[in-house]
């Protein structure tokens, strides 16, 4: 802004209110264009639009579902009065933490090989990241076709736990990967340097001060990938299916709560119990969203 | 010192190993798709499985034409780019260029949120809310294109706001100023030189979000009324492709099996055309910085 060995500061706040227009002179600009003030009454409507639409939906499943929230949509056991969806809400603590289990590793790993050892711009870099940003790309449902195709049928799991976990583990990758990528690569040269100056290997270096110094990055990418799983609904009604019991075993088949919340609105008996289920679901991803968004901005203003 | 070199270098191996994850994982899905799909169409012949208009697994004979459900994916697409697109980029516009910073502080946060409300919640959102009300307002049944593209409008929304504003922002401030100083408004500014500017960015985020509209699918069966049929009128319903997969999967055998796995394939298809012209965008804006 103000050069302040070219200019005071008084003669900068001069031309400053020289550069100032106010509201006569604008309205006068606009008598002249037209054009203009319609476009920014189209950019306001548009902004106006766009929030709206936000307010409205979750303010209309709020005031629909939170008088729904009764102790029987939370009743331990499941049956076709009280619709519970406990065994679902379990279902889906269960999926979620086995899907991070199987993807977790691989998606870390490969941001590791990106970040740290591949050459910048090699062919085999340009694929890896072609795949993940094509991998990214794909549609829920096509994941639930594949999985359907792999995991149920070609690996005879029938619908389970394990396909179910299996297909979104392929469905976070990419997700996990970017994210812990660029978390790796906010790590300052400095560190790497310092621990090779130390007599430190590479391996060792990335294990004990790189992973941890970018942990809430990666951290925060993983809550991301768990609110996608918690959300996903297409690609688990034919891996996972839609059994209405708890899921405990790998090979069990079980609903999570999207998946719940679909078979609920598809029937059309328990609207209510629909409305209080998409409350349950809508407050979770957005608790989980919350935090990753949290945890990220500690890690901004950390590395300032 | 010889263990040290050997397992710096296995565990080298182990990184490249889990990043050819990705490539292997693409390639798998290919393969198990292409091959339960294509025999299909094969079968089916494929004129009349793309060209077909007719789609009625349990006659005898079956017909397994998905003609009618391509369109009804493009017209979707195409309703929701109608109502997603203008307003998307007119509210990337006002969050980089005319929102007040305490307005932003909430403004900013709330566009990312309608980002995280899952798919399922918009389809009962739109099955209790808008399908009634185009009911009661245009007639028809409610479920319909019209619905279809309403909810898939304001579902692709944050992403286009996501990646407009960030490509607004990304554009030089002295092309603005050099604008203002030429006596131009501020809109003008805006809309002449900025956005012109940043075009290849707002293309990116449209293409992403027509990718997401194409592959929805729990919101769109829900609302969409699922006919098979080219809507006469927005206030029709249609059968998406997507929708196609998910309404019949459970309980097909046989080819209907395979015909829906083909519908997934032709799908897999228009989203890789998508996500290749993507790239190409992508590299055509990096080479023009």
């Amino acid at each position: 802004m103000a050069d302040k060995s070219i200019i005071t500061d008084s003669e900068y706040n001069q031309l400053k209110a020289v550069n100032k227009i106010n509201l006569r002179q604008r309205l006068i600009s606009y008598k002249r264009k037209p054009l203009s003030l319609v476009m920014l009454i189209l950019v306001a409507i548009a902004a106006a639009l766009s929030a709206t639409a936000l307010i409205f939906i979750i303010a209309y499943v709020l005031i629909k579902g939170i008088p729904n929230l009764t102790p029987d949509l939370f009743a331990w056991t499941y049956n076709s009065d009280n619709v519970s969806c406990m065994p679902a809400i379990i279902n889906t603590v269960v999926l979620t933490v086995l899907t991070l289990v199987i993807s977790i590793p691989f998606g870390v790993g490969a941001a590791i090989y990106l970040a740290e050892y591949a050459k910048k711009g090699s062919r085999i870099v340009r694929l890896i990241r072609t795949m993940a940003e094509t991998l990214a790309g794909i549609p829920s449902i096509v994941y639930g076709l594949f999985g359907m195709l792999f995991f149920v049928y070609s690996l005879n799991w029938s619908n389970s736990l394990l396909a179910g976990a299996f297909t979104l583990a392929i469905m976070i990758l990419p997700t996990i990967m970017r994210t812990t990528e660029e978390a790796l690569l906010t790590v300052p040269d400095s560190y790497r340097e310092g621990s090779f100056g130390l007599g430190a290997g590479k391996l060792r270096t990335i294990l004990r001060i790189i992973l941890p110094s970018a942990m809430p990055g990666i951290l925060a990418g993983v809550i991301l990938a768990v609110g996608r799983i918690v959300g996903e609904t297409a690609a688990l009604i034919y891996t996972y299916g839609s059994a209405t019991g708890y899921a405990v075993s790998p090979f069990c088949s079980g609903r999570s709560l999207a998946v719940h919340k679909y078979v609920l609105a598809n029937e059309g008996l328990h609207t209510n119990e629909a409305w209080g289920t998409a409350v349950v679901l809508l407050v979770l991803v957005f608790a989980i969203n919350t935090l990753s968004a949290v945890i990220a901005k500690k890690l901004g203003s950390k590395k300032g | 010192m010889r263990l040290k070199t050997f397992r710096e270098r296995a565990m080298q191996g182990v990184f490249f190993l889990t990043a050819i994850t990705s490539v292997a994982a693409v390639a798998i899905i290919c393969v198990f798709l292409f091959s339960n799909g294509i025999p299909a169409i094969a079968e089916i012949g494929v004129f009349d499985f793309l060209g077909g208009q007719k789609w009625a697994p349990s006659n005898v004979p079956a017909s397994y034409g998905i003609f009618n459900m391509i369109v009804a994916s493009v017209y979707v697409t195409a309703g929701a780019i109608v109502i997603g697109v203008p307003i998307g980029i007119f509210t990337a516009v006002f969050l980089a260029k005319f929102c007040p910073k305490p307005l932003y502080k909430v403004l900013k946060p709330a566009t990312e949120l309608l980002a995280g409300i899952p798919s399922i919640v918009y389809g009962f959102f739109g099955l209790m809310v808008i399908v009634p009300f185009i009911r009661d307002n245009f007639g028809g049944d409610g479920s319909s294109w019209l619905a279809a593209s309403i909810v898939l409008g304001i579902m692709i929304l944050p992403t286009i706001i996501g990646v407009s504003e960030s490509a607004i922002r990304a554009v030089p401030e002295s092309y603005y100023e050099g604008a203002l100083a030429l006596g131009a408004t501020k809109e003008r500014s805006v809309f002449k030189t900025i956005l012109p500017a940043s075009k290849s960015g707002v293309l990116a985020g449209v293409v992403l979000g027509i990718g997401r509209a194409l592959g929805e699918t729990m919101a769109v069966v829900l609302i969409a009324g699922n006919q098979v049929q080219i809507p006469n009128s927005l206030t029709d319903g249609l059968r998406t492709l997507t929708a196609n997969i998910v309404l019949e999967m459970g309980y097909s055998t046989g080819l209907h099996r395979q015909a829906l796995i083909a519908t997934g394939v032709v799908l897999f298809v228009f989203i890789l055309l998508i996500t290749l012209s993507m790239q190409a965008i992508k590299s055509r804006s990096e080479k023009h910085g």
